[in-house]
């Protein structure tokens, strides 16, 4: 009974703040909706026994990836509306049009398709506990680090790439050629690089 | 008594469809980055659904590797964006039109 209460809540939580994602004009507003519907999201992983996953949605998601997001809309400067004129003609409706039917796409799958998927049998009924181990972390820890340990490895690669590359990218000043060091070696070009103090 | 998973996969379903929707009629790239994140984050309701259905943990795993693919994909596309914004002076999608003829 509490789990259907619950879930509820979710539901209405997560697809409002969805909706309302969407209807935001402002980034700001965007971002704090899309907090809200992570949190019920959240929510709906401990209804469904993974407590481990819940947790990390709420510190990786909400918390680091949703305060690179601020950071970003803070940076570029958060007053600038979108423009009502549309480059595309006839692009809202059409995608409105193409989202109507995807969710009933969806929506009959869920429905129809969860039968085939379960073999035919009650879906309903083949809901098992996911936790043998004691506790979900461990489960998922067991599964991690002996099946995926692979693709787990690989992770950390990509992360590392991703790492390099944003610093490649995100890089402004400091790569300074020696003439324009040599050119800025006035005031504060001393203190901010050493090269050019001894050039100049 | 438990909520059947039909009802979390419709969730999942809705909340994918409208990412799809925001992508599109959005202009702002940081906004459509949002819904992309969006769209992850109803697949992840679906495995960890699947994953209760089916009684294995392997669904929740796989969330923990989406999950960490987005952190990087966040980190790399938000660099771009800013990148783009700083050269063209808007984060705006259909400015970037270089490619067009």
């Amino acid at each position: 009974m509490i789990e259907i209460i619950v879930f509820g809540v979710v539901f209405v939580v997560a697809l409002g703040s969805s909706l309302a994602m969407l209807f935001a004009k402002n980034a700001v507003h965007a971002a704090l909706f899309l907090v809200a519907t992570q949190i019920a999201l959240a929510l709906a992983f401990l209804l469904e026994g993974g407590q481990f996953i819940a947790a990390i949605q709420i510190i990786v998601y909400a918390g680091a990836i949703m305060v690179l997001f601020l950071f970003v809309i803070m940076l570029l400067g958060v007053d600038k509306k979108e423009p009502l004129i549309e480059p595309l003609t006839g692009q809202r409706p059409l995608a409105i049009g193409l989202g109507a039917v995807l969710a009933a796409e969806m929506l009959w799958v869920a429905w129809r398709g969860i039968e085939f998927a379960a073999g035919g049998g009650d879906a309903a009924g083949r809901l098992v506990d996911t936790n043998q181990d004691p506790g979900n972390v461990l489960a998922v820890a067991r599964v991690l680090f002996s099946k995926y340990l692979l693709p787990f490895e690989a992770t950390s690669v990509m992360l590392v790439v991703a790492i390099v590359g944003v610093m490649v990218l995100a890089r402004r000043m400091g790569m300074t050629t020696p003439g324009e060091v040599a050119a800025g070696a006035g005031e504060e070009s001393d203190l901010a690089s050493p090269g050019g103090g001894a050039t100049g | 008594m438990r909520v059947a998973p039909e009802y979390y996969l419709s969730l999942a379903g809705l909340m994918f469809v409208i990412g799809v929707v925001g992508a599109l009629i959005r202009r702002n790239a940081i906004v459509i980055f949002m819904f992309v994140e969006l769209m992850l984050n109803a697949v992840n309701l679906a495995f960890v659904t699947f994953a209760r259905m089916w009684g294995h943990v392997d669904g929740q795993v796989l969330v923990f590797f989406v999950l960490v693919v987005a952190a990087a994909e966040v980190v790399v596309g938000l660099a771009i964006i800013l990148l783009i914004s700083r050269n063209r002076g808007s984060s705006d999608v259909d400015d970037v039109n270089l490619l067009r003829w």
